[in-house]
């Protein structure tokens, strides 16, 4: 990898020494694909570094940060959600819910769903992301949503950024809110990956090299040939995780995969393509060759901790975690089920499994591949946000180790402050529930 | 002007240090949750804190979700402004939105326990422990106005709009 300063790099520093002026002598920019976005939802020439108040298309909730969002709407004396927008509830992070008190706030957010037509989805439908993905984004849009994972749409090429309750309630009441719009690292990909390297290996690669604040408040474009190869289910991926290293966004083209998703999906018509000005101003250059990747691990307890499988092979684990918002989806388990296939889980590392939506859930279980996991010794959850966050569906224990393909190991994420989480990806985790300990998936396939 | 005592943390303090995802269950409990603020990164910060302190950390204060909780724990607690060399910004625009201050500033100079001296309008920060003086970095103006109003719920009750 190399990181480069560009020379339109220099007419940003510029810029930001001498602000407009540079543009009063004539000098015409073009623009990232965050610029292109905010420019056209703020109905401004929006450039980096500019505060911009602009439209959003989709605002929405989860169970866990949902109920504050209610509470901040009515304190701020919002009678109804703005028309121009979508509104969504999910209930997917502690979906059942495992205690009377998300139960209440269960109940508190089907009755502000009831109350204010916003959308509302149910126990076992799905993690947030991977329904916004399937059903609500569109390339183009703007979205905010009260989880850090909402980057995740840019996959499909959607200004989506997390934010707290009170923005998104005040986002719901309005219309609008207000935004920084953030200097932008183009991450050039080339080639492809080769065998039992994918997307998460790609992201925790980025991840370790800038760091866990690396891009902090700034936007990740992902761009180059490499793009082309990679479908929406490994974009996804790499969206949900640019968060890992600070950034508002994470952005990929819309292009002829979007297409292909958003008509798999039924919804052709919410296809438009969207791609950088060939003379947008990227702050930082970031070149990766896809072919010289390898197998990357995430180690406790930061997510840019990261070496590849082989330095860490070996390492011991009692639970293998495999699904949620970064790796639930068809693509991922049918992975993991060609692993399995005709072998069992290690006797010491119990393995769960939690798809990321219905859809993917029934997919997965027509074409076999739920059967072959169950086979495998593999306890299957309902889909939603599973162990992730520490509160149910596999909380870990006192100095217990896990595999995760999620996207945080964080001290204390998975329950135990104890315990210690390793990330990776699907394929990796499937090689580690075989053997028990931390494996290169490449013996396996 | 802001007085108080330091609590100093490291680099990387994320919202799980500040209140853990398995408590998410209290989240429409407030008393009961901000019983664990700051339990994973020091278990006895809880017991320690007083009205008007402050906490100061390293780099990236406050990564991970966007649980506006972090922040809202953390003020219940009496904390008076968030010192830290470095904010992810999630957790900046949640603080802020609360009219809690975070201040972006070198924070190697302030030890677990200093006693500082903050003057938000002149934006020195005076350790009394060692007599030095730092200056924070600026806060975008809209940021400002919202912190002046105390947060963004009475900006907008009073503007009901974002003033640019």
């Amino acid at each position: 990898m190399q990181i480069k300063l560009s020379c339109k790099s220099i007419i940003l520093i510029l810029r930001s020494k001498f602000g407009r002026d540079l543009y009063g002598v004539g000098i015409i920019v073009g623009k990232t694909i965050a610029e292109i976005i905010l420019s056209a939802k703020s109905g401004n020439v929006a450039h980096a570094s500019d505060i911009v108040v602009a439209q959003i298309d989709l605002a929405f909730v989860q169970d866990t940060t949902g109920p504050l969002t209610v509470r901040q709407f009515r304190a701020g004396r919002f009678k109804k959600i703005a028309s121009s927008l979508k509104a969504a509830v999910f209930l997917d992070h502690v979906a059942p819910s495992q205690s009377r008190e998300m139960s209440n706030d269960h109940i508190l957010l089907r009755d502000f769903a009831r109350q204010t037509g916003a959308l509302i989805t149910e126990v076992g439908d799905g993690v947030c992301h991977q329904l916004v993905a399937e059903s609500l984004a569109k390339p183009g849009d703007l979205i905010v949503g009260t989880d850090s994972h909402t980057v995740t749409a840019g996959g499909l090429g959607a200004f989506a950024c997390g934010m707290g309750s009170s923005d998104v309630a005040i986002a719901l009441g309005l219309g609008k809110t207000w935004f920084r719009v953030p200097e932008t690292f183009l991450v050039e990909l080339k080639g492809k990956f080769s065998e039992g390297v994918y997307a998460k290996d790609l992201i925790l690669y980025i991840i370790g090299k800038i760091g866990a604040g690396g891009a902090t408040y700034k936007a990740l474009e992902f761009g180059g040939d490499g793009v082309s190869e990679m479908n929406m289910s490994q974009r996804l991926t790499v969206s949900n995780m640019v968060v890992e290293a600070g950034a508002k966004v994470g952005l990929f083209p819309s292009d002829e995969a979007t297409r292909r998703f958003l008509t798999e999906q039924g919804r052709t018509d919410h296809y438009k393509p969207i791609v950088a000005d060939s003379d947008a101003i990227y702050q930082k250059i970031i070149e990766i060759n896809m072919g010289d990747l390898e197998p990357m691990v995430a180690k406790p307890h930061t997510v840019d901790n990261v070496v590849s499988v082989k330095e860490i092979a070996g390492t011991k684990v009692q639970q293998v975690s495999i699904g949620t918002c970064t790796n639930g989806r068809l693509e991922d388990i049918e992975l993991v089920a060609r692993i399995l296939k005709g072998k069992q889980r290690y006797p010491d590392t119990r393995l769960i499994i939690a798809p990321a939506s219905r859809d993917i859930l029934v997919a997965a279980t027509k074409a076999g591949y739920i059967g072959t996991l169950l086979e495998a010794g593999a306890a299957i959850l309902p889909p939603g946000c599973g162990s992730c966050l520490g509160l149910h569906q596999g909380v870990l224990g006192d100095g217990e180790s896990c595999f995760s393909t999620a996207n945080r190991n964080f001290k204390g994420r998975m329950g135990s402050a104890e315990a210690f989480v390793y990330l990776g990806s699907p394929a990796t985790a499937a090689a580690t529930a075989i053997r028990g300990e931390i494996t290169d998936p490449r013996e396996f396939l | 002007m802001l007085t108080g005592k330091a609590f100093k943390f490291g680099n990387d303090i994320s919202t799980d240090h500040i209140i853990p995802g398995k408590y998410a269950y209290l989240r429409s409990n407030l008393p009961e949750l901000a019983k664990h603020v700051m339990e994973d990164a020091d278990p006895t910060f809880a017991s320690r804190v007083k009205q008007g302190d402050f906490i100061v950390g390293g780099n990236n204060f406050g990564l991970g979700s966007s649980r506006e909780h972090a922040p809202l724990v953390i003020k219940m607690a009496g904390v008076k402004a968030i010192l830290a060399k470095s904010v992810a910004r999630i957790f900046f625009r949640n603080a802020i939105n609360l009219g809690l201050p975070v201040l972006v500033c070198d924070t190697d100079n302030i030890r677990d326990g200093d006693e500082l001296e903050i003057d938000l309008q002149s934006g020195v920060i005076s350790n009394k422990s060692n007599g030095k003086r730092l200056t924070f970095g600026k806060i975008p103006i809209v940021m400002l106005n919202i912190l002046d109003e105390g947060g963004i719920l009475p900006y907008i009750e009073k503007h009901g709009d974002f003033k640019l």
